[in-house]
């Protein structure tokens, strides 16, 4: 199955009227691994007979079915793994002293499957004699309605669980059955997911003491990167903290956020009316 | 360089891995039973074992629980690499001594995660 030059055009436009991500030349390779199994599914012989369809219209629903094939949803449970280290050893003990009514607020911004939030409830379970006494929100989104359902059943594959977790994580957290693993109740009620896009407004429920938006916004232009930081930090604690990617990075993008120098990958909301900042022309 | 004993009947099997530890660095060795698995670990001891738990000879497990009884220091990590996934072999295998567990087929990420959680990547 060859892509033209005018079928991507008319994907990648489909992509973002609905979801504002692009995409890219560099991601134009995956519209074929991305379709074909919708192409199979829906006995659509090529991706011209399938342009065709969306441009006329013939089928709406098979638009919907397109942008969630296209969406990149690659993730994996404590992907990168330092990071968490970081966030779970470091960050949230420090940000929980200024916490008097021991509740902590964790926003996972385009969480895919839900590894990402589940990976924090883990994270923060394992260490009862620290967090006891403590309650935690947190909440995943994501654009795709596909990934927030698979999340809200929080079961998971052996290739899935396996890609990230260790044999003792797995069994600890995870309960084994006909065709893969399922979160145990207690790592599921500390998650609550919605379907949302991160260029509308932010969940309710913050402000959020650590915001995880990775590998997220760099699907998005410059404007729609500065204006998902704009939505981020008007619902994060002046205290709390937005982890990135890895090889993401604020600068250049934003003046809402700066780095932590004493957190790799963190970067702090910054107080654009405070005097410092407005010396330095933020 | 840290070195890895690849431990499986299966040419394929052992080819594949070779290629994703060598893009991880490792120096790796290969026996195609736990008797020779054996045989290489009593001339020069590995940092990890990936293996198997079905082959000839020697199975994966007999080798586990002899390797663990052997009364050497230095003892590497081992990765049980598996179709078994069912938690009674899960359980069996942690209980010989299985550091790490993974089920085949598998990717370099997973491999790469479970040789960083037992610390030899």
């Amino acid at each position: 199955m060859e892509v033209s030059d005018s079928s991507s055009r008319i994907l990648a436009g489909l992509l973002e009227a609905r979801t504002g991500q692009q995409l890219t030349m560099s991601r134009r390779w995956r519209i074929e691994t991305a379709l074909s199994a919708l192409l199979r599914e829906r006995s659509i012989a090529t991706l011209d007979e399938l342009i065709t369809i969306l441009v006329m219209n013939k089928d709406p629903k098979l638009a919907d079915a397109v942008v969630e094939a296209l969406l990149n949803n690659e993730t994996y449970f404590f992907r990168d793994r330092a990071p968490f280290d970081m966030i779970g050893q470091r960050f949230l003990p420090e940000i929980a002293q200024r916490r008097p009514d021991k509740r902590l607020r964790i926003w996972s911004a385009g969480c895919s499957s839900g590894q990402e939030a589940y990976s924090i409830a883990m994270m923060l379970s394992a260490d009862p004699l620290r967090w006891q006494g403590w309650t935690f929100d947190i909440i995943g989104t994501d654009v795709s309605d596909a990934v927030i359902s698979k999340a809200r059943r929080a079961h998971y594959t052996q290739f899935e669980v396996q890609r990230g977790l260790g044999i003792q994580e797995t069994i600890r957290w995870f309960e084994e059955d006909e065709d893969g693993w399922q979160a145990n109740e207690k790592l599921r009620k500390m998650v609550k997911f919605e379907v949302r896009n991160i260029l509308d407004a932010p969940p309710m429920g913050g402000p959020f003491d650590l915001v995880l938006c990775r590998n997220v916004l760099l699907y998005l232009n410059n404007e729609r990167r500065r204006a998902a930081f704009e939505r981020i930090s008007t619902v994060i604690a002046p205290d709390g903290g937005l982890l990135l990617g890895a090889g993401e990075t604020v600068i250049g993008q934003t003046e809402r956020f700066a780095a932590d120098r004493g957190h790799r990958g963190l970067y702090r909301p910054v107080d654009l009316t405070s005097p410092e900042a407005k010396l330095l022309g933020t | 360089m840290k070195t890895c004993l690849i431990v499986d009947d299966s040419k394929v099997i052992r080819k594949v891995a070779r290629h994703i530890l060598e893009t991880l660095e490792f120096q790796v060795e290969e026996a195609g039973d736990g008797r020779e698995a054996l045989t290489h670990c009593e001339s020069k001891m590995p940092d990890v074992v990936l293996l198997d738990w079905n082959m000839p000879v020697m199975s994966g497990m007999e080798f586990l629980k002899l390797l663990r009884q052997s009364g050497h220091s230095d003892q590497p990590k081992v990765v049980f690499c598996t179709t078994e996934n069912d938690m009674a072999h899960i359980r069996a295998a942690l209980e010989a001594g299985a550091d790490e567990y993974v089920m085949k087929p598998f990717d370099r990420e997973t491999l790469h995660v479970k040789l960083q959680l037992v610390g030899v990547a």
